[in-house]
């Protein structure tokens, strides 16, 4: 899966640059954010810029993200989403779950009130 | 809306091909030519469907000797059917719950989704397996 990492002082912007996250690449998502969870990175955006389609899959793999964070006193927010996605995210009722912004220097700037 | 398409196809039973069946649907959907709803909606909505049941019927039809997953998508005037077969064990549509978000789990929004978009879903025993039957009228 190509997915760019970047690091802004103690936030990282994680890039899915794939144009569907689904039941054949969420599982690489959600391993490369186990890793960044390993190595103390608890603060994450996600641009979804690039992503024109996900599944029920790559939801999950998005939530296994937020949970983790959380749970870790960090928070995964969301940037970026195409007008289809977000869709999806209501129809999962998954939007009022996530933080998610119109763009990553929206969602970047939230970390730093 | 007076078209007739029917479509069979069957494909490897792997994930690496959602793409290409989810691609069918969505040109499927982009061709209808009396459709007077939203199009771009419809392209999204049968592309997802087509993903959700495929990939369930990948991850339930774990019977070793089936490599295949063979998938029909029919439009008989406004009436749309995709029948996906899997050779698996099958599961019981009954028992699968919408998910609580409250407990944000990580699987068991694929039915749901499917539920949601498609006016019926049949999940039925055959001779060989099983087939997710999902009917949507189309306006």
């Amino acid at each position: 899966m190509n997915i760019q990492v970047n690091e802004q002082g103690n936030i990282v912007l994680i890039s899915v640059a794939e144009e569907r996250l689904d039941a054949h690449n969420s599982t690489d998502l959600k391993t490369r954010l186990l890793s960044l969870f390993e190595d103390g990175k608890n603060n994450m955006v996600i641009n979804l810029e690039g992503v024109r389609f996900v599944d029920s899959s790559g939801l999950g793999a998005l939530v296994s993200g937020f949970k983790n964070a959380s749970a870790r006193n960090g928070s995964l927010k969301l940037a970026g989403l195409q007008p289809q996605v977000q869709s999806m995210f209501e129809l999962t009722r998954l939007h009022r779950v996530f933080e998610i912004f119109p763009n990553t220097e929206d969602a970047l700037a939230s970390f730093h009130p | 809306m007076s078209e007739r398409i029917e479509l069979d196809i069957t494909l490897p039973k792997e994930t690496r091909y959602l793409g290409l069946v989810g691609q069918i649907g969505e040109s499927m959907a982009r061709s209808l030519d009396r459709f007077t709803g939203d199009r771009e909606e419809l392209a999204y909505h049968i592309n997802l469907v087509l993903t959700e049941a495929m990939a369930n019927a990948i991850q339930h039809a774990k019977e070793p000797t089936s490599t295949e997953v063979r998938i029909t998508i029919t439009l008989i005037r406004h009436k749309l059917t995709i029948k996906v077969y899997d050779q698996g064990q099958g599961f019981d549509l009954c028992t699968l719950a919408p998910p609580d978000t409250a407990c944000l789990e990580e699987h068991g929004r694929g039915i749901f989704i499917i539920r949601t978009i498609m006016d019926r879903v049949i999940y039925r025993k055959l001779k060989d397996g099983h087939v997710l039957e999902m009917e949507k009228t189309l306006h």
